[in-house]
């Protein structure tokens, strides 16, 4: 299973381990681990699109198989309440070599930000706002059309 | 088969509901003619023309507001996405 959308955490090493279980092919493993930041947010809610959310994972994931040479691809986005500090996403690649586990775990980060149905709602003193789009995301994601790596 | 109609996050609170059923009107059969249909309804549902960047997915993918809609299809307006 390379998706996963869940209430529970994850324990990252856990994960980075199962990438390379029995691959002895494998010479490289990057990730990412996206957390709550704290601040004047007391807690983060987040809503997705049940269905479409794991179809949008699962359609990046193989936008960025199409693109590298990978091994093991692994996508974990939390839903519910979260509390500052606590994990939100987890993406992890194996490859051969490093290039294209670093760039392929960039990739499917910034399409996660842009194409996954997924909405934050920060919880903070003076009441629940829900978070805006922003456009440095949009821009993140872009740079990737039209460039080979 | 009637349209499933979807919302999410600010749109679903400003609505007021995350799922609504209507058979298709004869005069829509684009997604952007649905998000007017809807928006007149009433004035919750005016939050569909007053909600910035407005995304819209048919049947599960993300598309354009150009997109064609037809009897049956799962419709979903929702604001920009926000994971990550």
């Amino acid at each position: 299973m390379e998706v996963s959308v869940q209430e529970a955490n994850f324990d990252v090493g856990v994960e980075i381990a199962a990438l390379t279980e029995n691959d002895p092919d494998a010479g490289a493993v990057a990730s990412f681990v996206g957390l709550v930041r704290g601040g004047e947010v007391a807690a983060m809610t987040l809503e997705h699109y049940p269905g479409m959310t794991e179809l949008a994972l699962a359609d990046i994931v193989s936008s960025a198989r199409a693109r590298w040479a990978l091994r093991a691809v692994r996508v974990i986005h939390r839903v519910g309440k979260l509390l500052p500090g606590e994990q939100i996403v987890f993406v992890g690649v194996s490859s051969g070599h490093r290039g294209a586990a670093f760039s392929a775990c960039e990739f499917i980060m910034d399409y996660l930000k842009t194409q996954a149905p997924f909405w934050k709602k920060e919880e903070t003193t003076a009441g629940g706002r829900w978070v805006d789009a922003r456009e440095t995301d949009d821009l993140a994601a872009c740079r990737w059309q039209g460039n080979e790596t | 088969m009637p349209l499933k109609i979807l919302y999410f996050a600010g749109l679903r609170e400003a609505i007021g509901s995350g799922a609504e059923h209507l058979a298709l009107p004869a005069e829509v059969s684009t997604a952007a003619a649905l998000r007017d249909y809807l928006a007149q309804l009433d004035a919750a549902h005016g939050a569909l023309l007053t909600t910035k960047n407005l995304r819209v997915a048919v049947n599960q993918k993300m598309v354009g507001m150009d997109a064609m809609v037809a009897e049956g299809d799962e419709v979903a307006f929702f604001p920009p996405v926000t994971g990550g």
